[in-house]
């Protein structure tokens, strides 16, 4: 005698509710309730708005992209010019909006290279193992060696300064560090059921990592990025402060201090405004990071279910 | 009851626990209540979202954030420990009152060894001498029956297996001078030979030490043969309550029953088990009368509307809360 | 050669782990998780493995399907040594063994469907998709007593219990013959453990199916299986139909502390406790002679020093 199917079936209102709240809106819930993380995304989100739609924010679209205005030079605020001109006449906030291009693009380019290559670089070595990790690791080992200001400068002295070497340069130094954090998680995930799960499916192992591993280390990956943002938009200002990255007439804001510096005692608009606007943006993008870090962990997060 | 010569050590009235989560205020223990003797052993049962754990932890008032005490007492020796402040709880916990946990390793530093820690306790609880201290610790290690004292005390926790992490800890805790200990799933993480060690010392303990034992535990096996009294718990509340005896051989509740007659050892091999249709509730949405009459095969019209009172059965003191003995019960 | 009527043989199985320790003269730590099993299972029926910690029933059901490639020994599969199995054999072998994990809340990707779940092993190994492989996988939640409309769930949405339903959804998917539980009921509650155990014994009856259910609950071992195997430090010390060894007649001293030492409501069940002193021993460092000398209550000196044969399905010297 065995018990019938029907007896152990399950009704449809046993199954929780769909109003069951997804991981996604826990962290968003958790994210908007903290006041610096919210302004810390309106404030990048105002420079990003800027960067994106300068032609259309300033009068002063040319100057922004090169054009002097010799006879306005070094203009203090006024009403006309809102941040003042520059040494060669130029509107300040218009230098700033275009600035922003150049400066944000590289962060988010820099970034993007960098998990592009060391996200999937750390998940096959966190997941095979044995000498493919060894390799891999001792490879990452030798490229976190590399400080990126000195592979700057050997590759603009190789290839002359532009904004791409910059960009390789950065990126170059940087992708070992997503590797290890791949890496790391790609080891403590291995030991999940769901993938001796799919092991034991018979799922081979390239698409266990492209379609277990990968997705779930993607939320450490992410806070991670963030808060390096801002600290590729640093490295990419320092490199252009000396002259390596960025050239003129292109408006950057790493140049702009470089060459507002001279002028900054008497004329502290110039340097000043784009000192102010990385500032705020690694700033935000640090505090944007932190918060994310917090939001995405459940217990940090404050979401702590009943007990037993 | 009334008896003048019983002695309660603990009594806890009518708590009621919630936790404010992101997703909503789950209601972890919805008014429980219950009485553990000196020198008995209590155990509180039932399975997951019960509220059996947090109640556990409510009584060294250490429920952890976001939980709050909405309401109730817990008297220990007479005294309201709700009401008792951060600093005289300290000198309470690990004191007269002790807590082991389900996984001892995670009560114990990684990197410190076991003679630092105890030492550590018991000096915080009592004005001994490092030496004395010492010989004190050793003394309890042979009662809980550690081999070897001397290797214990410098050994890393690492290098204990969980039995002996497990004795270290009663010792830990009957050191500091413990009347009373909260055992939360004590073997559940143990080998079952390993468990019957446990078991076996906690009853010697109870009866050498007069320690009284609160075994908080979803195994009615371990009840059946450790306990002499037991509080069966669902969704946060107490729905039977009385001798081990009366309550697993003689259940009153339709959950009591369900639940005894669910575990295989109640069916001859190869027959279906009783199966209680639905699942725990979670918490989350509060269900309006009894909380378990959407699953209960007896229910009655009036279980969805009002929530049962607890109920007097016998002299014994077996109660339970079920409309089935509403009428003609012994008030 | 093997058994015919059996449907899965293990024969002298052995898995030994590795490790090396310290770099300048590095010395290897040998662990003997599987100790030479042997054991058959007939087609459809339970074979009960029970043991504690460190017995290698775990390291068993991963051997049997090479999920953790044994060391020594041989796994016949109807038949078919399943180590010189072709290419064609090996696939059929994906089809039909299966497994399901103890623990329900960490053996489903946090990120995949309830759909993707279920389909996995039939997006891996067949042509289904589209519509015919959601009917499919609906056929299959229905088979364990779920809903259909749950496709677009995730896991973390459901109880412990209802995650084992759609983990026995998945491991059905491909029709298999022969299913590895590996401690499904441990994580979850005694009313649904009930519910997963009747779920289960319907399904054998129904679909033909062979299981091999590891356990630590004799309880729940006892209740569903026809034979019991008891494992002590990688090695099977008495092997015997389960009801014969819960009602009296088990013969090694292992098994009967084992009996006395598990809990239980009912009354008749309840035995004289024989407590064992001590742990189970590092199966690194294992005991000489039968591995259980050290803690035997009836220990006798040949007891050390020599390994025990194995009598009417009984490994020890005094039977």
């Amino acid at each position: 005698m065995t018990t019938t199917f029907s007896e152990l079936e399950i009704t449809a209102d046993e199954i929780p509710h769909d109003g069951h709240i997804s991981e996604l809106s826990l962290m968003w819930r958790a994210f908007r309730s903290d006041p610096l993380a919210v302004l810390s995304l309106v404030i990048l989100l105002i420079f990003i708005f800027g960067a994106i739609f300068a032609p259309f924010l300033t009068p002063y679209a040319a100057q922004g992209q090169g054009d002097p205005n010799i006879l306005e030079k070094f203009n203090p605020p006024s009403k006309a010019h809102l941040l003042g001109t520059d040494y060669l006449g130029r509107d300040v906030l218009a230098r700033i909006f275009y600035g922003g291009r150049s400066s944000l693009s590289i962060g988010f380019l820099v970034v993007f290279v960098a998990v592009l290559i060391g996200v999937p670089l750390g998940a096959i070595a966190g997941f095979y193992g044995g000498w493919i990790d060894n390799l891999l690791m001792r490879i990452t080992d030798i490229f976190l060696a590399f400080p990126p200001l000195l592979l700057a400068i050997a590759l603009a002295a190789a290839l002359g300064p532009s904004f791409t070497n910059t960009m390789i340069a950065i990126s170059f130094t940087w992708w070992p560090w997503y590797a290890r954090l791949v890496r790391a998680q790609t080891i403590s995930l291995k030991e999940r059921s769901f993938i001796e799960a799919a092991r034991s499916i018979g799922v081979p192992s390239w698409k266990i990592i492209l379609t277990h591993v990968l997705p779930n280390v993607m939320t450490p990956v992410m806070v991670q990025a963030t808060m390096d943002l801002g600290s590729a938009i640093l490295v990419g200002a320092s490199i252009s402060f000396i002259g390596l990255g960025v050239q003129p007439p292109t408006a950057d804001w790493g140049t702009m201090i470089s060459v507002g510096r001279i002028y900054f005692l008497e004329r502290p608009w110039y340097a000043g405004s784009a000192g102010a606007a990385i500032f705020l943006v690694v700033l935000a993008f640090n505090l944007l990071g932190d918060a994310l870090r917090d939001a995405a962990d459940p217990r940090t997060r404050r979401s702590v279910s009943a007990g037993r | 009851m009334g008896d003048a010569m019983t002695d309660t050590i603990l009594q806890v009235d009518d708590l009621h626990i919630r936790f404010e989560t992101y997703a909503g205020t789950v209601h972890a223990v919805n008014g429980i209540s219950f009485e553990i003797q000196r020198g008995e052993m209590f155990g509180l049962v039932g399975e997951s979202g019960c509220g059996k754990s947090v109640t556990g932890m409510a009584l060294m008032n250490a429920i952890p954030s976001p939980g709050k005490i909405e309401n109730g007492r817990v008297l220990f020796n007479g005294e309201d420990i709700l009401q008792k402040n951060e600093a005289q709880m300290q000198s309470l916990r690990g004191g007269r009152i002790a807590m082991i946990f389900q996984d001892p390793t995670a009560s114990l530093n990684p990197v410190f060894t076991i003679g630092n820690q105890i030492l550590r306790q018991v000096r915080q609880h009592s004005a001994r001498s490092r030496k004395e201290a010492e010989e004190h610790a050793f003394d309890f290690f042979e009662r809980v029956g550690l081999p070897d004292p001397k290797r214990i005390f410098s050994a890393y926790p690492h290098e204990l297996s969980g039995g002996m992490k497990q004795r270290v800890m009663i010792a830990m805790g009957l050191a500091s001078g413990a009347e009373f200990l909260i055992a939360d799933e004590p073997t559940t993480a143990l080998d079952v030979t390993i468990q019957a060690q446990i078991l076996a010392l906690l009853a010697e303990l109870r009866e050498k030490e007069n320690l009284s034992i609160l075994l908080i535990t979803h195994d009615l096996g371990v009840v059946a043969e450790t306990c002499e009294r037991v509080a069966v718990a669902y969704a946060g509340r107490v729905v039977e309550t009385g001798q081990v005896d009366s309550v697993l051989y003689a259940p009153k509740h339709p959950y009591t029953r369900g639940l005894l007659a669910a575990l295989p050892d109640s069916v001859q091999h190869g027959q279906p088990l009783q199966m209680i249709k639905g699942a725990v509730p979670d918490g989350l949405r509060p269900i309006a009368g009894c909380p378990f009459h959407p699953r209960c095969s007896d229910a009655m019209e009036i279980c969805s509307i009002k929530e049962p009172a607890q109920v007097q059965m016998e002299d014994d003191g077996h109660i339970v809360a079920c409309h089935l003995y509403g009428e003609g019960a012994n008030v | 050669m093997s058994n015919p009527s059996s449907l899965l043989e293990v024969k002298n199985l052995s898995k030994v782990f590795v490790s090396r320790q310290g770099w300048l003269r590095p010395q290897e730590i040998r662990v003997h998780a599987l100790n030479g099993v042997s054991l058959n299972i007939p087609e459809q029926s339970t074979l009960g493995v029970v043991g504690e910690s460190g017995c290698g029933k775990t390291t068993l059901g991963r051997a049997i399907l090479w999920l953790t490639p044994p060391t020594a020994g041989q796994v016949f599969f109807d038949g078919q040594d399943t180590a010189t199995a072709d290419k064609k054999t090996i696939k059929r072998l994906y089809h039909e063994t299966q497994m399901v994990f103890q623990n329900p809340y960490t053996s489903f990707d946090p990120r995949f469907t309830v759909l993707q779940c279920v389909a996995e092993p039939l997006v891996t190994h067949t042509k289904l998709r589209g519509d015919p492989l959601r009917k499919r996988v609906r056929e299959l939640l229905e088979q364990v007593g779920m809903p259909g409309n749950i496709l677009n769930r995730y896991a973390h949405e459901f109880s412990g219990g209802q995650l084992q339903r759609i983990a026995v959804a998945r491991a059905l998917a491909t029709n298999p013959r022969f299913i590895v539980l590996d401690e499904p009921t441990s994580a979850l509650d005694v009313s649904v453990q009930a519910q997963i155990l009747n779920l289960l014994q319907a399904l054998q009856r129904e679909l033909k199916l062979t299981y091999l259910f590891i356990s630590h609950d004799l309880s729940v071992v006892q209740h569903i299986s026809d034979q019991v195997a008891v494992m002590y430090l990688g090695k099977v010390v008495e092997i015997n139909d389960a009801k014969t060894i819960f009602s009296g007649g088990a013969k090694h001293p292992y098994t009967q502390a084992l009996l006395s030492a598990m809990p239980t409501v009912a009354k008749e069940r309840q035995r004289e406790q024989i407590i064992l002193q001590g742990s189970v021993p590092n199966s690194a460092n294992p005991p000489s002679g039968c591995a259980f000398h050290p803690r035997c209550p009836v220990a006798q000196p040949v007891c050390s020093q020599s390994e025990p044969p194995v009598k009417d399905s009984v490994a020890c010297h005094l039977v």
